[in-house]
């Protein structure tokens, strides 16, 4: 089959290699559809995640149709039209029961190197590298999916591939990053990054009842969707300064919670500092680029909640301890726990009450999933979210 | 430290072989004052009585084994001793041979029959200051271990899982093989990367149903091991401790550098991996894989990753 591949940082390459075929008894094997390249493959691309090798299959928001299952698996059949969650999650373990998908206690086949970086290792992830599991991700025409009874959503046929894939991670992540908001009525909610998890974070938040939703970025392509499609109000970092007028929109109080969608490649406005965590990320003295979380902490209102969706892989510098703890913030974070919210979000979509397919703007074959890489990475084109067809 | 301690292992635990050391002590104690005392007639009889070098070469011979006699009797370091004895062995074997290159006759032939005798003395030597060498080195070499894993099942259920011994290689990734010959007793095939195979039997000597197993080896294997695992109820209702404690002495030679390989460099991520499995079969219903570790949890695999995409036909 042809699948997207990792060739070492900055590349990537459609390859032929072989089919891929049931190991596990709760396998099944998916005819892909539709697959996306998420935010955080850009991470992979850029070579800021470790334990890659060349290679590696790509790719962990994907669709399609289930052509065959394992013999435990009793829920699908071949044919079944599903999405799959990014985290490989076995449903039985407690944390699992708990809820807790994205840190799965036995679906990282490579959990001690994980452990030796984290402490203990969470799930293991599709296409995301060595150190979440070495399993072969969906960016291709074909993909074994562990773990079949318990990941794997059924779509029904109303609902469009390109709503559907949102699903896999996007969608269910700004919707997390959302709810662990714990939206009251007349709260107003900031959100650092206008890509496909920023924006259906802000998105959620309206779901979720934010009396008025704030979103930060630097593109003004991006910032319009925001406007447009759900009625936020926008602050281009590059033109603002993002504390002033945060507190100029609040009166002075700061947002009653602050999202970070956008994780370890931050930029910022100011080049100075955007050039002492580059250089020190350069030198891997540092992993991140934490700008919007530094940021995030210093403009929420004390008591309020920073709620950390973008992706973080190893250590933070210069991270404001003294705001967060003497003005009584709390942080939530995590890997979505995707399997969480497939049904719940997927009946949101039925229902009408979002169409998360508008943030895509890019939709191509597979074969140019490297034009699709560099585009995204670029920016250009007014590039947001990039299906690939299969 | 450990309870498994209290699990005693005769290679371990026993005294270190002492009975053949004391026999060569015996043996040295007799020669040397044979050699020392009565000069002549050993000269004699050994067939050496022409040369006046060996009125003078024989009393320092037996002061030498006077020596290792002392050295082997007194019981401290015999492996040390015991390699002394191979070394004058060796000494007289050179004596020996140079006496008998220009001999003939009735000498020669007492030369050539004193030869003999010296060369099987060697060779006893050899073997106990081996045997006596490997059982001290096999006590430094000792290894033990506590490792715990939370396994989201009732002590019932992980208890009669471990009891039946045939499933051990399904989760201990060095096992190839364990076959229970009664209740008790059962027989451990390891293999290694090279294709070391390492065997040995083991006997359950404490079993308190849904609460701990406790295993040994039995006598005679090269690699004395013992193990214990305890099943304890998890706090808050949040399934089963498995607390395994483990003790094993790896062989030295090549053996041991198989069994080594068997364990890796970290033998605790082993059994910490060991324990992994152990949750996911128990969990899940069976070990997980991945494309890049298709043969799911392993140290050595993570460190010699394959790509993360399908594996080709022929390696399914």
């Amino acid at each position: 089959m042809k699948a997207t591949a990792w060739m070492g940082t900055d590349s990537v390459k459609v390859i032929d290699v072989p089919d891929p075929k049931i190991m596990n008894a709760r396998d099944a094997i998916v005819r892909i559809s539709t697959t996306a390249i998420c935010g955080s493959d850009l991470h992979l691309y850029h070579g800021y995640i470790p334990a890659m090798r060349k290679g590696d299959i790509l790719g962990h928001e994907f669709m399609g149709e289930v052509v065959e299952v394992g013999p435990q698996v009793r829920n699908l059949a071949p044919g079944d039209r599903v999405v799959v969650p990014f985290p490989i999650a076995c449903g039985h373990c407690s944390s699992c029961q708990r809820g807790l998908y994205s840190v799965c206690e036995n679906s990282n086949p490579n959990a001690g190197i994980a452990e030796k970086i984290m402490g203990h290792s969470p799930a293991g992830i599709f296409g995301y590298s060595h150190l979440l599991g070495g399993y072969a991700g969906g960016q291709a025409e074909y993909a074994r999916v562990p773990f079949a009874d318990v990941g794997p959503v059924k779509v029904p046929d109303e609902i469009s591939d390109d709503q559907a894939v949102m699903l896999a991670d996007v969608f269910p992540t700004g919707y997390m990053g959302a709810e662990m908001c714990d939206i009251k009525p007349g709260q107003v909610i900031a959100v650092w990054g206008a890509g496909p998890v920023g924006l259906l974070a802000a998105a959620s938040a309206r779901l979720l009842g934010a009396e008025r939703v704030i979103v930060i970025d630097r593109f003004p392509y991006r910032l319009r969707l925001a406007e447009e499609h759900i009625d936020a109000e926008t602050i281009n970092y590059e033109e603002a300064d993002v504390l002033d007028t945060l507190n100029e929109m609040t009166a002075g109080r700061g947002p009653d919670a602050c999202i970070d969608a956008v994780g370890l490649e931050g930029h910022h406005g100011n080049a100075a500092m955007y050039a002492y965590d580059r250089a020190k990320q350069a030198a891997r003295v540092e992993t991140e680029r934490p700008f919007a979380l530094r940021q995030a902490i210093l403009a929420c209102r004390s008591g309020g909640v920073v709620s950390v969706v973008g992706a973080y892989g190893g250590f933070v510098d210069k991270f404001p301890m003294g705001a967060f703890m003497n003005r009584s913030l709390i942080m939530r974070t995590g890997q979505c726990h995707v399997q969480r919210y497939t049904r719940p979000l997927l009946e949101r979509i039925q229902r009408g009450e979002i169409d998360p397919s508008f943030i895509v703007s890019h939709r191509m074959p597979l074969r140019d999933a490297p034009k699709g890489y560099k585009i995204f990475q670029k920016k250009q084109d007014d590039c947001t979210k990039v299906l690939l067809k299969v | 430290m450990s309870r498994v301690d209290t699990v005693l292992l005769p290679e371990l635990d026993g005294p270190v072989p002492a009975t053949l050391p004391s026999a060569l002590g015996l043996l040295s104690l007799a020669l040397g004052v044979g050699a020392l005392v009565a000069p002549g007639p050993v000269a004699r009889l050994t067939g050496v009585d022409d040369s006046p070098a060996a009125r003078s070469v024989l009393p320092a011979i037996g002061l030498r084994e006077l020596g290792s006699a002392a050295g082997l009797l007194s019981g401290r370091r015999p492996a040390g001793w015991a390699w002394s004895r191979v070394a004058g062995d060796a000494m007289d074997l050179t004596l020996l041979g140079r006496a008998l290159a220009d001999r003939s006759g009735e000498r020669r032939r007492r030369v050539a029959l004193t030869t003999l005798a010296v060369a099987g003395i060697t060779a006893v030597d050899v073997l106990a200051a081996v045997r006596v060498g490997r059982a001290r080195r096999a006590r430094a070499r000792v290894i033990r271990m506590q490792i715990a894993v939370t396994v989201n099942r009732s002590p019932a259920e992980a208890y009669r899982f471990w009891r039946d011994m045939e499933n051990l290689p399904r989760f201990m990734a060095h096992l190839e093989s364990v076959r229970a010959d009664d209740l008790r007793r059962s027989h451990w095939i390891a293999r290694g990367p090279a294709g070391h195979r390492v065997e040995w039997d083991a006997e359950i000597i404490d079993d308190q149903p849904n609460k701990s197993i406790t295993w040994r080896s039995l006598p005679g294997t090269r690699v004395p091991n013992a193990g214990r695992v305890r099943f304890v109820p998890a706090p808050g209702d949040r399934g089963t401790e498995v607390r395994v404690e483990l003790r094993y002495a790896p062989p030295a030679g090549a053996l041991g550098r198989a069994v080594a390989k068997l364990f890796g460099e970290e033998p605790e991520q082993q059994v910490r991996d060991d324990l992994r499995r152990f949750k996911q079969v128990l969990e899940t219903g069976e070990v997980v894989r991945s494309e890049g570790s298709p043969n799911g949890i392993s140290v050595r695999q993570q460190a010699m990753q394959r790509p993360a995409q399908p594996l080709p036909a022929s390696r399914r």
